[in-house]
């Protein structure tokens, strides 16, 4: 019914990390961050039909439509060689797709039988929500499908007006926290942490928020008193959010940080460590 | 004849003196030898070339069937009228039936000289636990549990729990996660409406620390089986109180293999011709058992009516489902691959139900216990196949990535293996986080009707081969070694670095031969 169309860069339908229980997860194309750690980088930029992956793909997958306004894309020939995403001047991926609602109705459809429930992630998911709005309120009005709990992955920066709009029809939010600091946060992302602050207050405040993640870079922000502040900053908000620390990982990443060092497991124990003495109960390291 | 013989002595003093095989295997060894020198009961020239050739194979089960291949004693019946053979009064507490139970056990035949279904330990246990403190049950189950692993080393001895949450049930998931041990094999029977959504939880908890239980789909088993029946030594689910007289398997692969022709031609003739010298092999073999080895006339399990001829009946395995499908689309010009392309996958469906179709429409003597018919079974591999995998199973490389695009690929066959059927998915180990998840995809696999799901976690200790566990741990110390407490820990050996099973990101086949295993 609804003529609105988000552009989704991947949608995977087994997933037991984004969110409770087993979801099917629909990565949004598109995100107002540029995190230097992003594992996903190929999913920041949002596609100027520029057309070079056109010329570059190995097996000619690609090609550009008669109104130069959309990327074609022919899954029979392509080999998943990626070799698109690594020549992107955008960060962009060619393979991202305009989807309607209906759309992802009908991908859920079949695999609901295994699902918890869905998340949206991205990209930034936030930065499509009036498409994800529609598909949550579709979700929710299908009787088939209402059992389903819908999940949000973001960075926290929507606007509390934007969050307060989708809790109808929004079940959790999984946030990430990328620096308390708000200078190391804007060297991380290239932006400034005051919204994502005010949105896990919000979001706690509703009983919406699922999960805090903290990505932990080595060197950047794993220093000892930004941890401690970001514990008791937490624990201001509320001892029982439960807390996912992430190590971070070079897979993924952009070669122009390669420099950034993995996260150690003993590190990640130790900073464990420090929430549960604050009395935080759920914490894992994942 | 001679000559033979020499071979069978010379391989009598081979056992005798192998410093490889503990006393227990020496003398099992031995049996089995001493009963191939008798003549295999008889078939006709056909299906003799067909077994020679292991077209057909009957797991080494032995030339002279003296006792069934599976048996599942009523034990609930043996609790309420005690044993006259073995002497034994009606227990009257917890400690009595544990140690009633641990004896009978004792004297259940089977092929490795195990017995492959020790009950549906909750149920049978529950009526003895009224009043019995939660520290005491602990204590007396635990002994009993480790009783069972130290006295019945081989993980082809199977335990059901399920579908309804009880102490007893909760309890033994607990003591699986403390003892982590190889034995028993366990299974949980899940309905959505009976099993609480805790005691699923437990078993997942459980499966995560040291792969088992292995999950059945209650309502669709007592759909074909009735509510009494059980899993029992590696997926074959069969009838309490009953049993199957043999397994014997058919090659799909090398029966395309002898197959000249289109897929049509294969599944017009081929395919049911190789499907009736199995049955003739089976139909052999039972007769044999019943008319002369007399089994159901002087076992005490059937003469005091722990078992009886009439829920008994036959399996009829198959394996290499995948080989054979690609190698008729590949005879034809085709390219397709089992698991991945729907042409491949629909002329996959149309294989088993060729079979089936044959399977209800064929009589077979003693098979009472599934309606004069032979049962049919996805038989999970043995650890010789080199050339086969395992059952219907998608092989080792060939899986979708995506695990959904997996269960609706094998989930259509399940419907139609009434004696079992497996599919084993592997899981990375950040499932461990999310326990929740897997019990979603359970249900989901139960709801699309999957018959059985059993899933195994990438780099668990527990390591599941065909359809029993062997842990990394017994594996390495017998590349050492050479020797292990458990029989099984031999075959998983075999079978690993036959199959390659470490090699797949996530599956498993099988295996069994040298002593019959299962």
């Amino acid at each position: 019914m609804s003529k609105i169309q988000g552009l989704v860069s991947k949608i995977i339908r087994f997933s037991s990390v984004d969110g409770p229980g087993n979801r099917l997860v629909i990565f949004l194309q598109g995100c107002n961050m540029n995190c230097i750690s992003c594992h996903n980088p190929h999913t920041i930029g949002i596609c100027n039909y520029c057309g070079i992956c056109i010329d570059e793909c190995p097996v000619k997958a690609l090609k550009l439509e008669d109104d130069s306004k959309r990327i074609i894309f022919d899954d029979t020939v392509c080999v998943n060689c990626d070799y698109c995403l690594k020549v992107c001047p955008m960060s962009s991926n060619p393979r991202a797709r305009w989807m309607t609602v209906d759309e992802i109705i009908e991908e859920i459809g079949p695999v609901a039988p295994f699902l918890s429930g869905i998340t949206i992630s991205g990209g930034e998911a936030t930065q499509q929500i009036d498409f994800v709005k529609e598909v949550f309120t579709a979700i929710k009005g299908d009787s088939e499908l209402s059992f389903l709990t819908n999940f949000i992955d973001s960075n926290g920066t929507a606007t509390i007006d934007q969050w307060e709009s989708l809790l109808p029809v929004m079940d959790g939010a999984m946030i990430d926290l990328k620096a308390l600091d708000s200078k190391v946060h804007f060297e991380l992302t290239g932006i400034d942490n005051e919204s994502v602050l005010a949105t896990i207050s919000y979001l706690y405040s509703r009983g919406k928020l699922h999960e805090v993640r903290l990505l932990i870079i080595s060197g950047i922000n794993d220093e000892e008193k930004l941890i401690k502040d970001t514990v008791k900053y937490l624990a201001g908000v509320g001892k029982d959010i439960r807390v996912r620390l992430i190590p971070f990982r070079q897979h993924g990443v952009r070669e122009e940080y390669g420099h950034l060092k993995e996260t150690d497991l003993e590190m990640m124990g130790k900073i464990k460590d420090v929430f549960l003495r604050e009395g935080f109960r759920d914490v894992y390291i994942t | 004849m001679n000559n033979t013989y020499k071979e069978k002595i010379n391989k009598a003093r081979e056992i005798v003196n192998n410093p490889d095989l503990t006393y227990q295997q020496r003398k099992h060894n031995l049996a089995l030898l001493a009963e191939e020198l008798l003549d295999y009961p008889s078939l006709n020239k056909e299906a003799k070339v067909a077994l020679d050739e292991r077209v057909i194979c009957d797991i080494f089960e032995g030339n002279a069937p003296f006792r069934p291949r599976y048996i599942l004693p009523d034990y609930k019946k043996a609790l309420k009228q005690g044993s006259t053979f073995l002497e034994l009064e009606l227990p009257n507490d917890l400690a009595e039936a544990l140690n009633f139970l641990t004896i009978l056990y004792a004297h259940v035949p089977s092929i490795t000289g195990f017995p492959v279904y020790l009950g549906d330990i909750d149920h049978l246990l529950t009526p003895f636990t009224e009043g019995v403190s939660d520290d005491d049950l602990y204590k007396q189950l635990k002994l009993f549990w480790r009783g069972v692993d130290r006295m019945l080393p081989d993980a082809f001895v199977h335990a059901n729990l399920g579908p309804k949450d009880t102490r007893v049930g909760r309890m033994i998931f607990q003591i699986e996660r403390e003892l982590r041990q190889v034995v028993p094999n366990l299974t949980l029977k899940y309905d959505p409406v009976v099993t609480s959504d805790g005691l699923l939880l437990e078993a997942v908890k459980t499966v995560l620390a040291v792969g088992k239980p292995h999950f059945a789909n209650h309502s669709m088993n007592v759909e074909d089986l009735g509510e009494q029946y059980a899993v029992v030594s590696c997926y074959n689910t069969l009838k309490i109180g009953g049993g199957s007289h043999t397994l014997v398997r058919l090659n799909l692969r090398r029966t395309v293999d002898r197959h000249e022709g289109d897929i049509e031609a294969y599944l017009r003739e081929t395919l049911p011709h190789y499907v009736e010298l199995t049955l003739q092999v089976i139909e052999a073999r039972n007769k044999y058992l019943v008319e002369e080895a007399k089994f159901f006339e002087h076992d005490f399990l059937a003469t005091e009516g722990l078992i009886s001829l009439d829920q008994f009946s036959a399996m009829f395995g198959i394996f290499g489902l995948a080989e054979s499908v690609n190698l008729l689309l590949k005879s034809v010009g085709k390219s397709g691959i089992y698991g991945q392309d729907e042409e491949a996958n629909l002329l996959s469906y149309q294989i088993t139900d060729t079979i089936a179709k044959i399977l209800k429409e064929r009589p077979v003597a003693y098979c009472e216990g599934n309606g004069g018919r032979a049962f049919f079974h996805s038989q999970s591999g043995i650890d010789l196949d080199l050339d086969a995998t395992a059952g219907t199973r998608i092989p080792i490389g060939d899986e979708p990535e995506d695990l959904f695009k997996h269960i609706m690929a094998v989930a259509p066959h399940h419907q139609k293996f009434n004696a079992g059927i497996s599919d084993i998915f592997n899981f990375e180990n950040t499932a461990k986080n999310n326990p929740q998840a897997i019990m979603d995809i359970i249900k989901g696999a139960f709801k699309l009707k999957m018959r059985d799901f059993t899933l195994n976690l990438a780099d668990s200790e527990f390591v599941r081969v065909t359809g029993y566990l062997v842990r990394r741990s017994d594996l390495e110390e017998f590349r050492k070694e050479n020797r292990s407490r458990y029989d099984s820990t031999v075959l998983g050996y075999n079978a690993i670095e036959n199959q390659g099973l470490f090699n797949r990101k996530k599956r498993v086949i099988s295996n069994e031969q040298n002593s019959g295993a299962r």
